[in-house]
């Protein structure tokens, strides 16, 4: 029987790696990710779970290490965050490559400089094109089912890939809810074992010795990169039929890359992702009750980019209204362009306007939650109602928000910084 | 377990088909470690010489469990191996890692002394061609003073290290067993490898290997150079074995420097005044080996 627990989404994490048994766990300590290592080395001193709980020297090295573990066939953990997944840059692009079903899970956290600890999503997104599934859960609930998911999609043997599930840095990881906690029988109906089965490709064999991560030439290694493309492609099946599975055997959690907030009939949409998901649902609800069309679509899933689920939300035949507007919030800029979410969705978007012929609908970059910045309910009403007020070009040049230089990239909360610019120009 | 000897090495290749250059030091002390070892045998290769001369798709020159390692993470990736054979119960399985001195003593150090401090059961060998040879002979911090490499062009740099002492490293994390050996002097390599096999918890190895290539000798110097680099006291035989260091071979006197320095190209150009600088810091070092072997020797604590 499963059990309801008052759990952070760090200690939700710890219970689902329990319940995934894995056979090594290394990890180095981050904050906001500390609290999930912790629970685990209290869970594995218990002896509620029978791995090996490394101590390592760096991030790099953890991965590192269960690199070598994967390739010895064992299911593996660690957790890491901002700098840390930063160190270990090097070895995302070795795992992914290596096609090792590593499962990592980030709390979401500012780079340096400034040094800041509070959540934001810079660190994953600079690694968007690592070769890792890259998940983002909205609440601790969500958090224990994408990790006990990922096991199952990262070992599926047509994906061989690596997921990384991301939390919000304090905001998910240690905020704490009434969470659903499987009992362990159930996840072993659900999972297959933690041992790679025999000859499971990128791993060592006692009968037919292997040689791993190796060397290719141009024109080898072309072929090597599309097949982990075609794997990742692919895993957006997997990740549907598995969520299903998921649904079935436990009765809860969205199967699909993304899922709507009452999206079918609204003309302004936020697509949005992670904990902030949250505020966005009020924020509709209230505006719903003052009759604006508004909605969401947040993205469970960044790779694979699930463009056709996008496309099919955003321009369904059964859609009751046509969307006017498209906002992107995300907690995140790539610095010179926008945020990085929103290429993502531009980019989709594009693609399918060209194919169909027509203009895309109009996307608004909003970049909100730097460093921990508090996004409140508010913000994000004012955030529809730009939308809905800006449906207008002619409306565009009244915009207040935008940074210099980009038309449609609004940064939350420079209102001060403006006023001071304004007097010291007045000056 | 079979006692490992040069008399007693199988015909067994686990090395073969590789792109190593002509007497290369590196690739010999790898095929005696695995005829050594055996088919059981996992390793690890770190990027270098070893890694990109064994592993090029669809030609594996390795025929053991093998993979490359990132440059920095030797030691990781074999205590990651090493935690699974733990979990499994797994016996008889010799982990090794075979890095060059670029991936020991400079970029992999942190991940050595991990692996070290954890007391992992591995064999950790460093081969030491003297600097980083894969990407074209550039200065590492294993490079002796007065070697000219692509990177301290004169041979000598603006500042005073020499050689990083990788032994007493490696002795200092207080691991059961550590050793030098030479390329010149297979059956002490052996012998060293053979008591590293056996010990419950990690091993160090540090092997003298000559690179023709980089260092610009004969491709017939090898094993030449791996002798005379002992005779001349630059290279000492040392076994540190459960807290005391043992000098395998104290020659009373030494031969000229001249016998190692003049068949490489890398010394040319090196003056009187600077071999005897090189002859005054071996003098040096030797005074403090005596001294270490004399305190752990009589130390109550070893
Ligand atoms: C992180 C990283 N930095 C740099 C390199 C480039 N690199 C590859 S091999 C190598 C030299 C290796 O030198 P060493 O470890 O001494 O082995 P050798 O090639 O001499 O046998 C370098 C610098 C790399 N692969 N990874
Ligand atoms: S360059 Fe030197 S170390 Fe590298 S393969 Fe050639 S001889 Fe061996």
């Amino acid at each position: 029987m499963a059990s309801v627990e008052f759990l952070s989404g760090n200690e939700a994490v710890a219970q689902a790696v329990r319940l995934a048994r894995p056979r090594v766990i290394a990890a180095y300590p981050i904050t906001p990710q500390t609290t999930v290592v912790e629970r685990l080395s209290e869970i594995v001193e218990a002896g509620e779970l029978d791995a090996q709980f490394v101590h390592v020297e760096s991030e790099h090295s953890a991965l590192a290490l269960l690199m070598g573990s994967a390739a010895m066939g064992a299911r593996t953990f660690t957790a890491t965050s901002s700098q840390g997944l930063l160190y270990m840059a090097e070895c995302l692009y070795y795992a992914s490559g290596g096609r090792w079903p590593l499962v990592m899970m980030n709390a979401n956290r500012a780079l340096a400089l400034p040094w800041n600890i509070y959540g934001d999503q810079s660190d994953s997104l600079a690694l968007i094109s690592s070769g890792w599934i890259q998940a983002y859960a909205e609440d601790a609930q969500e958090a224990l089912d994408m990790i006990i998911q990922a096991y199952a999609v990262a070992e599926d043997i047509e994906v061989r890939t690596p997921v990384l599930v991301n939390l919000d840095g304090f905001v998910l990881t240690h905020t704490y809810e009434a969470v659903s906690v499987p009992d362990q029988l159930e996840v072993d109906r659900f999972l297959p074992p933690p041992d790679l089965p025999e000859g499971y490709p990128g791993t060592f064999s006692m009968s037919k010795p292997q040689s791993l991560a190796i060397t290719a030439g141009p024109g080898d290694y072309t072929v090597f990169k599309y097949q982990q493309h075609a794997a990742v492609m692919h895993s957006a099946a997997v990740i549907r039929s598995v969520g299903e599975k998921f649904h079935q055997h436990f009765g809860r959690g969205a199967t699909g890359l993304i899922e709507g907030y009452r999206s079918e009939d609204a003309e302004f949409i936020l697509i949005t992702l992670g904990s902030v998901s949250g505020t966005v649902r009020q924020a509709i609800d209230e505006l719903r009750r003052q009759g604006v069309a508004v909605g969401m679509l947040r993205l469970r899933y960044l790779r694979p980019f699930p463009t056709e689920e996008l496309v099919e939300y955003l321009y369904s035949s059964t859609r009751t209204r046509h969307v006017q507007n498209i906002g992107v919030l995300e907690k995140d800029i790539s610095f010179g362009h926008q945020g990085s979410v929103s290429l993502e969705v531009k980019s989709a978007l594009y693609e399918y306007a060209s194919r169909q012929g027509g203009a895309a609908v109009p996307v608004l970059n909003f970049v909100a939650g730097l460093g921990g910045q508090d996004i409140s309910g508010e913000d994000v009403q004012n955030i529809f109602l730009e939308l809905a007020s800006s449906v207008n070009a002619a409306n565009q040049s009244q915009q207040t928000l935008s940074a210099p230089g980009f038309s449609d990239v609004r940064f939350l909360g420079l209102e001060p910084f403006r006023e001071e610019n304004q007097h010291q120009d007045a000056a | 377990m079979k006692k490992i000897s040069i008399k007693m090495l199988p015909d067994d290749e686990y090395f073969v088909g590789h792109k190593g250059c002509g007497g290369c030091g590196g690739s010999l002390i790898l095929r005696w470690t695995l005829k050594a070892l055996g088919e059981r045998c996992h390793i690890v290769i770190p990027a270098g010489c070893m890694s990109a001369i064994g592993f090029i798709y669809p030609q594996m020159a390795l025929g053991v469990n093998a993979m490359i390692a990132p440059f920095a993470a030797t030691g990781a990736v074999l205590s990651g191996i090493a935690a699974v054979i733990r979990a499994k119960g797994l016996t008889d399985i010799p982990v090794v890692g075979f890095a060059g001195d670029g991936a020991t003593a400079d970029i992999g150090l942190q991940s050595l002394s991990g692996a070290l401090d954890r007391r992992e059961k591995i064999i950790y060998i460093c081969y030491d061609n003297e600097a980083y040879m894969n990407t074209g002979i550039q200065r590492s911090s294993a490079t002796p003073q007065g070697a000219r490499t692509t990177t301290s062009p004169s041979g000598q740099t603006a500042f005073a290290g020499s050689k990083k002492d990788l032994l007493r490293i490696a002795a200092a994390h207080g691991i059961p067993y550590a050793a030098t050996a030479s390329v010149g002097h297979p059956a002490d390599f052996l012998r060293k490898l053979d008591r590293a096999r056996q010990i419950d918890g990690p091993s160090f190895l540090h092997v003298f290997a000559p690179c023709p290539t980089g260092w610009g000798c004969a491709t017939d110097a090898t094993t030449e150079l791996g002798r005379s680099v002992v005779t001349t006291g630059l290279w000492p035989l040392l076994e540190w074995d459960h807290g005391k260091i043992r000098i395998n071979q104290a020659p009373h006197s030494f031969a000229p420097l001249a016998t190692y320095l003049a068949p490489q190209a890398r010394f040319r150009g090196l003056e009187a005044n600077q071999i005897e600088a090189l002859a005054a810091e071996r003098d040096r070092t030797w005074v403090a080996l005596r001294a270490w072997e004399r305190e752990t020797t009589n130390s109550v604590l070893a």
